[in-house]
């Protein structure tokens, strides 16, 4: 399905060498993602719950990624970590080059203004505003002046077959559509990576294959997405799955490996999924 | 994000919730009204004040000689007001000694005023402001006829019973009538009507055209200050500078002729426009002062109200925050966001209570004597209390809106 060339190896001396090198020392160009020993905890009550316990991932720039888990695995936490939502206890992330683990609050906004454009499983859509000004707000954010957000807005509701719905308010628009205006939304500021938490969560399978649809073909233009799912079928699509389990990485495969093992283990309940 | 953009969010906000808004803006509106309405009267009676009351009662560079002061606050206690009581008298004899010691230009006049019952053929008896004058008095008033003419030197020399009336008088006492050279009888002494004064108004609602003035060597003067006393000398200085210079020489002749000692007090009172207007400052001040307290009270409760609906739009919008936040909305954007929109309804409260507030000064001023002017500068004040009552009001929920963690917000639905 996939050519060799298009195939990407994991955990190559590469990627390793990404990794573990000094803290401090900025990735190479083609890494767009970059963790050492990202680790989360969190005091819930006097508890002390450890959510990621040293994660080192490294995502290279047009790369295609799933990251899986059951719950309690640490994948929402890794991706609010990699979403700059939240800051980790220890560890170094760099994201497009730039160091962004212990950033400030205003700068990790304006990262996730300008690198991160985000795809929630609810949609998370400003519900008394139209299409367009959904797809405006990043850009408001960004300071980009009225005209030029209502011509890179357009743009992107058209780049999602939604040219027609501009002044659709989303109650007005069916699920797959308003997850559209989302995805627009994201990719309107020109992100370096495409972070999807449950895309297609609140979807039906038909509406879901068409979301998975334009998340491939966006894959094949050369942007970077990155996908949080629980559903093996959703991940599959992705080039590359990250299985997380106890807040560490239990396996990092191509989709054909993860195919493999599913099969041969008999489901995804099998595999800890 | 740019400040018209958080204006224009403002905006929407206010007109997706039309109702809850508008009960939000009522505190500041009703704050705003009253607050206008007062410092229109307020300026209404002062301007009035300076410019109507104290030219027509007092006239300019003029300062009348009397026993104590007419206009202003009154005695200010019981043993003053005794005091004032036993004071000599101001005669019209005193005249000659007063106009000689007044610099070249200068204009003089003897007033002495009561009410008394007039009467004609066409009309029931009535009161009138009976005036007994002499010298300048219609210059210094600045009292022209509409009708007929004043009195000649050669009438007031002689006392002879001429009048000249007020536009009221005229036309209760001769109704459809040419009053010119018919009888008016004061105290039942016909006097000729010789003249009808311009309408001159009213002050405070008090007519200033129920007046019939005689000379005062007529026989009025009899009636008005029986014991050849008079109410006052006007004097009316050349120029404002003189005016003082004439005041020091009058108080120096009264002194001299009532033989008063050096550090003894004066005995009479010289009252002049200022004197009147420093008790309208007065008078003013208590009134901004009382007046202002009501509508301070209804600001503050309009703010609170804007606070606590404020932080009921925060709890309300946690979700919409964690949003925003997650597009790239930084602490000082969410800030401005709440702070601009709690800012824009309370000053859209305030200009919605300066209209309120016009339209209250206006009508009060139609439905009462007291004057309403409706100041430039406390409508700008008003919408500026507006604008700061909303941001002070609006800056604890705006921090805590601002202060949302992202993740916490996103997952509020």
């Amino acid at each position: 399905m996939t050519s060799t060339t298009e195939e990407i190896p994991l955990s190559t001396t590469a990627e390793r060498r990404a990794v573990t090198a000094a803290p401090g020392v900025a990735p190479e160009k083609d890494w767009v993602i970059v963790t050492r020993g990202l680790k989360r905890e969190y005091d819930m009550g006097g508890e002390i719950v450890r959510a990621l316990r040293g994660v080192d991932v490294a995502i290279r720039r047009n790369e295609y990624v799933a990251i899986m888990g059951p719950s309690g695995s640490g994948k929402s936490t890794l991706m609010n970590l990699i979403g700059c939502l939240d800051t980790p206890n220890e560890g170094e992330y760099w994201l497009n080059g730039n160091l962004v683990s212990g950033m400030h609050e205003d700068e990790l906004a304006r990262v996730r203004n300008k690198e991160i454009g985000f795809v929630f499983q609810t949609f998370n859509l400003l519900p008394r505003a139209s299409a367009l000004h959904n797809v405006e707000l990043p850009l408001v954010y960004a300071g980009v002046p009225g005209d030029e957000r209502r011509r890179r807005a357009t743009e992107a509701l058209t780049r999602v077959q939604l040219g027609d719905r501009l002044h659709h308010r989303p109650n007005e628009l069916s699920g797959g559509q308003r997850q559209r205006v989302a995805i627009a939304r994201a990719l309107v500021n020109k992100p370096a990576i495409l972070l999807a938490d449950e895309p297609t969560g609140n979807l039906d399978s038909t509406t879901s294959e068409e979301i998975m649809r334009v998340f491939e073909g966006l894959a094949s233009e050369g942007q970077t997405v990155i996908m949080v799912t629980h559903e093996p079928d959703i991940a599959a699509h992705a080039r590359r799955v990250i299985v997380l389990k106890d807040g560490m990485i239990e396996s990092d495969d191509h989709r054909e490996n993860f195919r493999a093992k599913i099969q041969s283990a008999g489901g995804a309940a099998k595999i800890g999924i | 994000m740019p400040f018209i953009e958080a204006i224009r969010l403002a905006l929407a906000q206010i007109r997706v919730q039309k109702l809850k808004s508008f009960f939000t803006l009522l505190g500041v509106t009703i704050g705003v009204m009253f607050l206008i309405a007062v410092i229109s009267i307020v300026q209404g009676m002062s301007s009035y004040m300076e410019n109507d009351f104290a030219a027509k009662m007092l006239g300019v560079n003029t300062f009348t000689l009397r026993r104590f002061p007419w206009f202003g606050d009154g005695a200010s206690s019981e043993a003053e007001w005794r005091q004032w009581q036993r004071r000599p008298r101001i005669y019209h004899a005193d005249l000659p000694l007063v106009t000689g010691v007044l610099p070249p230009g200068s204009r003089i006049a003897v007033e002495s005023q009561e009410f008394l019952v007039a009467a004609t053929q066409w009309a029931r008896p009535k009161q009138v402001e009976a005036h007994a004058v002499d010298g300048d008095y219609f210059t210094i008033k600045k009292y022209d006829v509409a009708q007929g003419r004043l009195f000649t030197t050669q009438e007031a020399d002689l006392g002879s019973p001429v009048v000249v009336i007020g536009d009221e008088v005229a036309k209760y006492f001769f109704p459809n009538l040419n009053p010119i050279g018919r009888d008016l009888r004061i105290k039942g002494i016909p006097y000729q009507v010789i003249g009808v004064l311009e309408k001159q108004g009213s002050v405070f609602g008090l007519s200033l055209d129920r007046v019939a003035i005689a000379p005062y060597n007529s026989p009025l003067h009899h009636f008005t200050n029986p014991r050849g006393d008079v109410d006052g000398i006007m004097v009316q200085a050349p120029t404002p500078n003189e005016m003082d210079e004439a005041m020091e020489s009058v108080r120096e002749v009264m002194r001299g002729r009532r033989n008063l000692r050096p550090g003894t007090p004066d005995n009479f009172f010289m009252e002049t426009s200022a004197s009147a207007l420093a008790f309208m400052d007065k008078l003013k001040t208590i009134m901004t002062t009382a007046g202002t307290a009501f509508p301070a009270i209804g600001l503050v409760v309009g703010g609170l109200v804007i606070m606590n609906i404020m932080l009921v739009a925060v709890a309300e919008r946690t979700h919409e925050i964690g949003i925003r936040k997650s597009l790239g909305a930084r602490r000082r954007d969410i800030l401005r966001q709440f702070l601009v929109e709690a800012a824009t309804l309370s000053t859209m409260g305030a200009i919605v209570g300066i209209i309120l507030g016009i339209v209250l000064a206006k009508g009060i001023s139609m439905a009462t004597p007291l004057p309403a002017k409706v100041a430039p500068w406390s409508i700008v004040l008003a919408t500026l209390l507006g604008t700061v009552v909303g941001i002070v009001s609006g800056v604890y929920p705006a921090k805590r809106a601002a202060g949302l963690d992202p993740i916490t917000a996103l997952r509020k639905e």
